[in-house]
């Protein structure tokens, strides 16, 4: 693309020569720190996993002594950038013939001295046993690797959303991702290796292996290889992906001259694999052979497979091993095989991250100590390489598998992460409104609009950091980094699981974190807070004498108004960037008059005429006007009506969003102006905790413990949403099982056309689920 | 199915005329059919025939009353799978000096040409160790014939019969397997016959079922291997299929189907696997050059299949413990030939014989889930794939027993791919 400038954004040159030739200080990242190291040797590729602790600049605000020195500065709280070690997990793949550079790029860079032994696990463990030793000087210990691959898929299971998907061939998008159901078990688990295991997994620690086959991979590569003269199983692959099978097998319609009509079984079906390959005098061509014997494989696997789901009534299935391991011709066989066999009851999954099983496994094996599984991961989409692209005609050689490595990383996060107690339905809830893997109008315009936000992001990073000379060098890093990330989406949408507004804000974040840009708007927020906070009592006075009613609609549009700054919004960044006075007041003329786009205001009026909620949780979205004028009013109302409110804020920095932190400085000025506020604090009626995210959208089924537990504990019966990022980019059909109200004032035309309204219309979205009594019951009138 | 329309006016017939035989197949098979206690052809075990005439005049006694539902001769049934043509003749041993002077030069000639071979052209075979002598059917008795040619002959086969004028004889050609519906216009544009077509899987159950309650004499048609799991004391051992109910049927022909049958009308299709007898002949021709079923098993007797596969103890050194895996089970099938050295020193034997334990075994696992899914515990084997296949159905009786742990009894059966043809004279016989 052309404003690209010195990027190198053609995608096709990363495939190719991202090989050893790629800086491995790259590849091998934080070694210096590295410590735990396992290592998954297969037949062609290995997977080297370590764990590492990462030195990261995080900002972190800090109430001033106010008491001391009062006019010691004019601003609210001091912002400090300070230095936190944080775990972060790396998983690398590359191909056996780097096993020896890749040994010795590790000996020379290890500096940790602590580690004596290097977990190992698959079928060339054995083979690179003496040569690991040698090398690291670490003893080799060897785990069983049906027990490695169990673990790692749970693993990935339970801590990526997003891991397992559908594959559909012929769908507008190929993949179908899986929404993470909390309880992962039962499955069973068909391992295409050599030949196949058929796993029933039940728990963490219980599976069992029910059956297998010795028609498998090797079957294919071995038998392939015969027929064809053909070595490489990629190759065998390609060919098969170019060839006719109905000229090698025996079809239904061959002996029938049409359909079975009575089994109903269609002309097409295969009767006899290689049932017409059974003559001397005819040559069959390679590519025919090879995809009758993929069919025959794939077919086989798919029926035992199904055979014995149904025999132990499982159905979550998912294939995996070097058969499937992101090759969409096997992964497409199978899903026929499977939707065949089961008329579609079943339904195949794969995995993301199915190649790193064994080596997530075997490293779980070694860090027992460390409790690995009692903490939550995320995967880091900034150092992470995502799914291979899989167009089927695309060269085996481009592949980006023969001297590629391709990475997986991981943190720690500090707290665990859990379901919202509030959702209606767990296992089928999707956090997010539009899938832009599916929708490729959507996807085009987010692409396009994260392209052209990119500068300003660039420059806003810059900016924050004036006192460092070198952060100009820093964001340019970012912007190739993010860019590249870009252009990868727009070629393989899938690369991370389901495309998102979401999953495009958080790869951003990450890809700032990973410079060394952990809170480009720390300013911009505290200079906001500053001059929110002294409009703040006058504020509350004139909303105090309103009537009540005319009191609810004013709270009601300050909070959409609060909403309009945020710098999260293209539309909006540019007013604010051009105009810093823009102010509230401006705000709230520019906000769509009722009825709204979504407008179940009446509604809700009518259930505030009723008995006050127990507890309301919050969902805050942006600092400043937002926060401070129009959510803080509106929790005053709340907590005046007799309700408790919990205000659950970002852990860590996203945009301009209020975080945790700021906001327990905040409120704390706040409650100083304010005896309202000041008597909930006290008395444990207004609570703050923090969500666990650092995201601008809101994943309710990711979310901190403690936050889940008070929720339960208060018995929240209304859950308040606010801003677009959380109420329309994600849950705005999010179902929960009590009250709920989303707020936003939409700030992007292009989405405000899609929902059919315009830039700065309003949503005001009031659900009470069926069955629960709403604003019918709700009949008495306010005191 | 067939029988039922006919059962009342059978059973009529069979208690007056049949003095009590096999128990089983008085209550259960239509009186029509009678198999005599055999010849010296069809019993090589010599034993004395008593009733045999005796027989043979109930039959005559009451032939006015069959003569009317009875078709004229010739009566055949006729297969036509993927593969072969099946195809069974019914002789009739008992003709008048009176009919034989009705009887027209071309029955006469048919019936020569077929009873007088055993070879018809370059491929046809008259399997005689399988003839069954003195069989009363529709009350004539005579020979049941099996013949079968490649399915790729059938218009040499059609070319014969236009030679013959077997159109003339306005007989009814009862035919069932795909090649029923696929060549039902050659037949009729080429011999001008018309067929009359039937499912495959209503005829190999009825098939199965009266070749079963007939052959009281002789080789018992149903068998099993006793110690599968030692080939050393491994022994073919008659076995008496009686209260076969359930069963589990698998069809080895050039594809596979395995049907759960309840009661002779009571049955159902589980599934079926592409992967058959034409699999291993397909594959058998690609991998060693052969052309003929015969040499492909000729081939996989004299060769080693372990140097082919790749095994348990190839990958683990010996049993994989953790998972109760024997060191001598089949890892990956044709495993080995990943590696180019191994490709290179294996024998067109090896990969023959490679092929037959890849096909039996997994034959053998899909049926074992079958049964396990069904709940069925018997399991009887039929097709062609097993003709003269020892060593498949050793392997299948093996592998039955050991992965179930003695739970599930492999069976076979001598005219193991004859049925559906049988079922289908059947049906000539008793139209439904």
């Amino acid at each position: 693309m052309a404003e690209c400038g010195g990027v190198d954004s053609n995608p096709s040159s990363h495939t190719m020569d991202k090989s050893i030739t790629l800086p491995p200080d790259e590849i091998f990242r934080n070694l210096e720190n590295a410590k735990r190291f396992a290592i998954d040797i297969g037949g062609s590729l290995t997977k080297l996993a370590y764990y590492s602790t990462v030195q990261h600049k995080v900002a972190k605000v800090r109430s001033f002594d106010h008491t001391a020195k009062e006019a010691a500065s004019d601003k609210l709280y001091e912002i400090s950038v300070q230095e936190e070690v944080t775990a972060r997990l790396h998983f690398i793949k590359f191909e056996n013939a780097y096993i020896e550079t890749c040994l010795d790029f590790i000996k020379d860079h290890l500096v940790n001295t602590d580690t004596k032994v290097i977990k190992a696990t698959g079928g060339g463990a054995h083979k690179f046993k003496e040569l690991i030793e040698r090398k690291l000087g670490l003893k080799v210990d060897k785990e069983d690797e049906m027990t490695c691959l169990i673990k790692g898929c749970n693993f990935v299971l339970k801590n990526i959303p997003h891991e397992a998907f559908v594959y559909a061939k012929h769908a507008d998008s190929e993949f179908r991702f899986q929404t993470t159901n909390p309880d992962i078990f039962p499955y069973l688990l068909v391992n295409i290796g050599s030949g196949v295991s058929i796993v029933k997994v039940e728990s963490e620690d219980k599976f069992e292996r029910i059956g297998g086959s010795s028609i498998g991979g090797g079957t294919f590569w071995g038998l392939g290889a015969l027929l064809t003269k053909t070595k490489r199983f990629d190759e065998l692959l390609q060919l098969a992906s170019k060839g006719q099978h109905t000229s090698v097998d025996m079809l239904v319609k061959d002996i029938y001259g049409g359909s079975y009509g009575y089994l109903g079984l269609t002309g097409d079906l295969i009767a006899s694999s290689f049932g017409k390959s059974a003559t001397a005098d005819k040559e069959f061509s390679k590519e025919d052979m090879a995809k009758s014997l993929l069919h025959m494989i794939s077919n086989d696997i798919g029926q035992l497979a199904c055979l014995y789901a149904k025999l132990h009534n499982l159905s979550r299935v998912y294939f995996g091993g070097f058969f499937i391991r992101g090759h969409p011709v096997t992964m497409h066989t199978i899903t026929y095989s499977i939707n065949f066999f089961t008329k579609g009851e079943v339904q195949a999954l794969f995995l993301r991250h199915e190649g790193y099983l064994g080596a997530i496994g075997a490293f779980l094996k070694g860090a027992e100590e460390d409790n690995p599984n009692q903490y939550s991961w995320g995967e880091n989409y900034a150092g992470s390489s995502g799914l291979m692209s899989v167009s089927p005609d695309m060269n085996p050689m481009q592949r980006a598998r023969s001297g590629t490595f391709d990475m997986l990383e991981m943190d720690r996060l500090e707290r665990q992460l859990m379901n919202l107690p509030l959702l209606q339905d767990p296992s089928s809830y999707i956090p997010d409104t539009v899938d832009l893997t599916e929708d490729a109008l959507a996807r085009e315009y987010w692409l396009d609009c994260f392209e052209e936000a990119l500068d300003g992001v660039v420059k806003r990073a810059v900016a924050s950091q004036p006192d460092m000379p070198e952060a100009a060098l820093r964001a340019e890093k970012f912007r190739q980094k993010y860019r590249h990330k870009l252009q990868t989406l727009r070629n393989q949408p899938f690369a991370y699981g389901s495309l998102t507004v979401r999953s495009l804000l958080d790869t951003r974040e990450h890809c700032l974190n990973e410079f060394n840009f952990p809170d480009p708007y720390s300013k911009i927020k505290q200079r906001e807070n500053d001059v929110a906070l002294k409009y703040y009592q006058k504020a509350v006075k004139s909303l105090e004498e309103l009537s009540w009613e005319e009191r609810q609609f004013a709270l009601v549009r300050g909070v959409l108004a609060g909403n309009v700054f945020d710098w999260g919004a293209k539309a909006v960044s540019d007013v604010l960037e051009s105009d810093p006075e823009f102010g509230f007041e401006q705000a709230k003329r520019q906000l769509e008059e009722r009825p709204w786009l979504v407008d179940s205001y009446d509604q809700w009026l009518e259930r505030l005429k009723g008995p006050p909620h127990k507890c309301a949780l919050f969902f805050v979205d942006n600092s400043g006007v937002d926060i401070i004028l129009g959510v803080m009013p509106f929790v005053r109302e709340l907590l005046s009506r007799g309700t408790e409110v919990v205000l659950a804020s970002n852990s860590g920095p996203a945009l301009n969003d209020v975080t945790n932190g700021e906001l327990q400085i905040l409120t704390e000025r706040i409650a100083a102006m304010d005896p309202v506020i000041q008597a909930s604090l006290s008395e444990d009626r207004l609570t703050l905790v923090q969500s666990g995210s650092s995201s601008p959208c809101l994943d309710l089924s990711r979310l901190d413990k403690v936050l889940a537990m008070v929720a339960r504990e208060r018995q929240t019966d209304l859950v308040i949403i606010e801003g677009m990022g959380r109420a329309i980019h994600t849950n705005y059909y999010a179902m929960l099982s009590c009250e709920s109200l989303k707020m936003a004032v939409i700030k992007n035309s292009w989405l405000a056309d899609r929902l059919g309204g315009k830039l700065f219309s309003v949503v005001f979205k009031y659900e009470v689920p069926a069955g629960k009594p709403g604003q019918d019951s709700a009949a008495l009138t306010p005191s | 199915m067939a029988f039922n329309g006919h059962q009342r006016d059978d059973d009529a017939v069979d208690e007056d005329e049949t003095p009590s035989k096999q128990p089983r197949s008085n209550k259960e098979m239509p009186g029509y059919f009678r198999n005599e206690p055999g010849s010296e052809a069809a019993a090589p075990a010599g034993r004395a025939t008593p009733d045999r005439r005796s027989s043979n005049s109930t039959a005559r006694h009451r032939s006015d009353s069959v003569k009317k539902t009875r078709p004229p001769f010739p009566w055949f049934g006729m297969d036509i799978g993927g593969t072969l043509v099946k195809l069974v003749y019914f002789e009739p041993k008992d003709i008048t000096a009176e009919e034989e002077q009705e009887e027209v030069e071309n029955l006469k000639s048919i019936r020569r040409y077929l009873t007088s071979n055993t070879a018809y052209g370059k491929t046809g075979i008259r399997d005689v160790h399988l003839e069954l002598q003195d069989l009363t059917l529709c009350g004539r008795t005579g020979n049941l014939h099996f013949i079968r040619f490649p399915t790729h002959d059938l218009p040499a086969f059609l070319q014969m019969g236009r030679n013959k004028h077997f159109s003339s004889l306005h007989t009814t050609l009862c035919a069932t397997g795909g090649g029923a519906y696929k060549f039902e216009s050659d037949f009729r544009t080429m011999a001008d016959l018309q067929l009359h077509k039937l499912d495959e899987l209503d005829c190999l159950i009825r098939g199965v079922l009266y070749i079963d309650s007939v052959v009281s004499s002789g080789p018992s048609e149903c068998y099993y291997f006793e110690n599968p799991t030692d080939p050393d004391h491994c022994v073919q051992k008659p076995y008496t299929l009686e209260n076969p109910y359930p069963l589990l049927l698998v069809n080895i022909g050039s594809g596979v189907s395995i049907l759960a049958v309840y009661s002779e009308n009571n049955y159902k299709r589980v599934t079926g696997t592409s992967l058959g007898g034409g699999t291993f002949l397909g594959l058998c021709c690609l991998l060693t050059g052969c052309s003929t079923f015969e040499e492909a098993l000729e081939m996989a007797s004299q060769g080693e299949s372990t140097r082919v596969d790749k095994l348990v103890r190839d990958i683990y050194g010996g049993d994989y413990e953790r998972f109760g895996l024997p060191g001598w089970a089949v890892a990956s099938s044709f495993g080995n030939m990943m590696s180019k050295e191994k490709r290179e020193s294996v024998s067109k034997e090896d990969l023959a014989r490679a092929t037959l334990v890849t096909i039996t075994n997994n034959i053998g696992s899909i049926t074992r889930m079958c049964a396990l899914n069904e709940n069925i515990e018997r399991v009887v084997f039929v097709g062609n794939f097993l003709r003269v296949n020892t060593l498949s159905m050793k392997l299948l009786a093996y592998a039955m027993d050991y992965w179930s742990k003695g739970q599930l009894k492999a069976l076979f059966l001598r005219h193991e791919g004859y049925f559906g043809a049988v079922g289908a004279l059947l049906e000539l016989l008793h139209p439904s």
